[in-house]
């Protein structure tokens, strides 16, 4: 278990170094350099190669790679062109709202989807299974069908089919049009101005704010963890054990929510890994069509003012969040099923 | 299944056929029509069947650009004329932009670039998928090894993460071939491992059947063997990849376009038409200019439907 865990966090170390190196050396390679912007265009060609030498940018970029590894090995990630702010700060707050962000998606999802996904599970209709016998086979038993499954699938699939930059559009002309929440921002400008309001006001400020980023990342990923759940608990339920449990009395509600859903988590679990990666590239398009701060918003400002240090910074960053969100999700796998620790 | 494929099929015959379904041509700007709302077509005047005709708009608030239907007047349609399916002037079907160009004629026309670019996207991230996939499967051992970790890797990363930081290296502004070529490229790079995971599960499990052996034995290379004999067998499931990775390409090109890191302005994509939408103001007051987003659900909405069961993707 240690040798699986080592192995997994040597893995995501080498994905944050090798994300941010290749982002420092693709950002250098761009035409055109931030001294542009941040000295002007009317200054004098003396204060403009004063500049460049302070940024490193007369020197070759494998040398300038050099420098800047050498520094990040101890965590100095060097200091924003554009800001002057050193970049570690700069990103760790902006990656604490988009940890809000996603965070909140992920228990949002998990808490619709996967209830969901194990009350829609639809079992195979037993009486076309061989192994079950019935006395008249000529008299066809009438089962009940309920709309219930059907409707969660057709929820799942409009879910599906709205992605977070649509879902983000159409739910920000819901908020405009009818007012009840706002369209942008994390907080109001008045509950940060007023210095008098207690923690609870500035919580449910901060949540009225949520509401529509979250939902627009949430729902596409509470569909997909739906469709996966409802498809395990399906498998589940035409096992011999379960079918073993109801032979021994057990009631179908227990069946369905303990038996064949504890079954299911294997799947379902391996899902979430993944999803890390997901939430992050859909907060991107949440995060710019809502107007919230978060690392997706960083990167893009950082990237249009060819802040190389900010770009490798921010690359880091996301790479860190998708590695750890991978590495607790193959933890959890393997906690649940000992086969994945010796694979 | 079949309705999503038919409706694929539909979408996509729109696309090819887009200048004649454009009622006009997607950047002219009518002036005189800017955030015009979209406009009904009426068959029946005065209690009676009429050819189709649309009643012209009149700005009646300038400051508020609010516009009524000019009931006096009546503008017939003209149909299979100056090469279009039908065209009427002042007749916008879903509205106008902010600069009165007629966002129907732009929807069909970004439709052309929106999917082809996923298309482009979708055919590079097979062939780099299936080539690095079947040689992991047939090479075994350190080769296979190698090759999957690189995948793990590009896999766990997200998508949009890598497309900017590629983007970073390429000037701010672009010429749309430019564009196109990139963004389907990058694409590619960010959606073969995949694939390959997948083509690699089916090329050891053929590698083993007696078939794979048969042709070993008849002098067959690894090339040919891989080529001939085990691709074709992983042919389906590299279809159902094609299927899952194209709603994840159309969403990022939109995404990029809408930021401004993709098309410029005055192409038709539908990630430039939703710029339109960036501010709060335009979508609450003109929500016609959503219209592209809606095309990308339905086009979504296509694709999951004709996936079916076959598997799903992961979040969006």
């Amino acid at each position: 278990m240690i040798a699986f865990v080592l192995r997994r966090v040597l893995f995501t170390l080498l994905l944050v170094a090798v994300t941010a190196s290749s982002a420092l050396l693709l950002a250098r390679l761009a035409p055109g350099d931030a001294t542009t912007e941040l000295v002007g265009e009317n200054v004098s060609a003396g204060a403009r190669a004063a500049e460049r030498a302070r940024l490193g940018l007369d020197e070759s970029p494998a040398w300038a790679w050099a420098r800047w590894a050498g520094r990040a090995a101890r965590l100095d990630f060097g200091a924003s062109w554009r800001y002057g702010r050193p970049v570690a700060p700069l990103v760790a707050e902006r990656a604490r709202n988009t940890l809000v962000l996603a965070g909140c998606a992920l228990l949002f999802a998990t808490m619709v989807g996967i209830p969901l996904g194990v009350a829609s599970a639809r079992e195979k209709d037993r009486a076309g299974n061989g192994d079950t016998f019935r006395f008249r086979p000529s008299q066809p038993r009438k089962r009940k069908v309920s709309p219930f499954p059907a409707l969660v699938r057709l929820g799942s699939t409009l879910a599906l089919s709205t992605p977070s930059l649509v879902l983000a559009l159409l739910l920000a002309w819901l908020a405009a049009r009818t007012g009840w929440l706002p369209t942008g921002g994390m907080t109001s400008a008045g509950a940060a101005a007023a210095e008098g309001a207690g923690v609870l006001a500035r919580i449910a400020d901060l949540a009225r704010h949520l509401v529509v980023p979250v939902l627009a990342l949430a729902l596409p990923v509470a569909a997909t963890l739906e469709r996966a759940q409802s498809r395990a608990v399906a498998r589940a339920l035409e096992e011999p054990f379960v079918r073993n449990a109801r032979a021994r009395g057990i009631p179908e509600a227990r069946l369905r929510w303990v038996h064949a859903a504890r079954a299911g988590a294997g799947p379902v679990l391996a899902l979430y890994g993944l999803l890390a990666g997901a939430l992050l590239s859909g907060s991107f398009a949440v995060e710019l069509v809502t107007a919230w701060p978060g690392l997706g918003r960083l990167m893009y400002e950082a990237l249009l003012a060819r802040d190389v240090p900010l770009v490798a910074g921010c690359a880091a960053a996301a790479a860190l969040f998708a590695g750890l969100g991978t590495l607790l999700g193959d933890l959890l796998c393997a906690w649940a099923d000992p086969r994945v620790r010796h694979a | 299944m079949r309705s999503g494929r038919a409706l694929l099929l539909a979408v996509a015959l729109a696309a090819a056929v887009s200048p004649w379904l454009a009622v006009h041509p997607p950047a002219r700007q009518h002036r005189d029509a800017l955030f015009a709302p979209p406009m009904r077509p009426h068959v029946i005047a005065a209690g009676g069947l009429h050819a189709p005709f649309v009643h012209p708009l009149r700005l009646v608030d300038p400051l508020a650009r609010r516009y009524e239907a000019d009931r006096s007047r009546r503008v017939p349609l003209r149909f299979f004329s100056e090469g279009r399916l039908v065209t009427a002037d002042g007749w916008f079907p879903l509205g106008t932009d902010a600069l009165g160009r007629d966002v129907w004629s732009r929807l069909v026309t970004g439709a052309r670039l929106s999917l082809g670019i996923a298309l482009l996207a979708c055919l590079g991230a097979l062939a780099i998928g299936a080539v690095v996939g079947g040689v992991a499967g047939v090479a075994g051992g350190l080769v296979d090894g190698a090759l999957m970790r690189l995948s793990e890797m590009v896999l766990v990363l997200p998508a949009l993460y890598i497309l900017l930081i590629l983007r970073a290296s390429l000037p701010l502004v672009l010429p749309d071939l430019t564009v196109f070529l990139f963004v389907a490229g990058a694409l590619a790079l960010v959606g073969w491992p995949s694939v390959a995971r997948v083509v690699r599960a089916v090329v050891a499990r053929e590698a083993s059947l007696d078939y794979a052996a048969a042709a070993v034995a008849a002098g067959a290379g690894r090339g040919r063997l891989l080529f001939k004999h085990l691709l074709p067998a992983a042919l389906p499931a590299i279809g159902t990849q094609a299927l899952l990775l194209a709603p994840a390409f159309i969403l990022a090109e939109a995404t990029l376009s809408y930021v401004g890191l993709g098309f410029m302005p005055p192409a038709a994509s539908w990630g430039t038409m939703l710029q339109e939408a960036a501010s709060v103001r335009a979508i609450a007051d003109y929500p016609w200019v959503l219209v592209p987003a809606l095309a990308i659900a339905v086009v979504v909405f296509a694709i999951t439907l004709a996936l079916g069961e076959r598997g799903e993707a992961i979040g969006r």
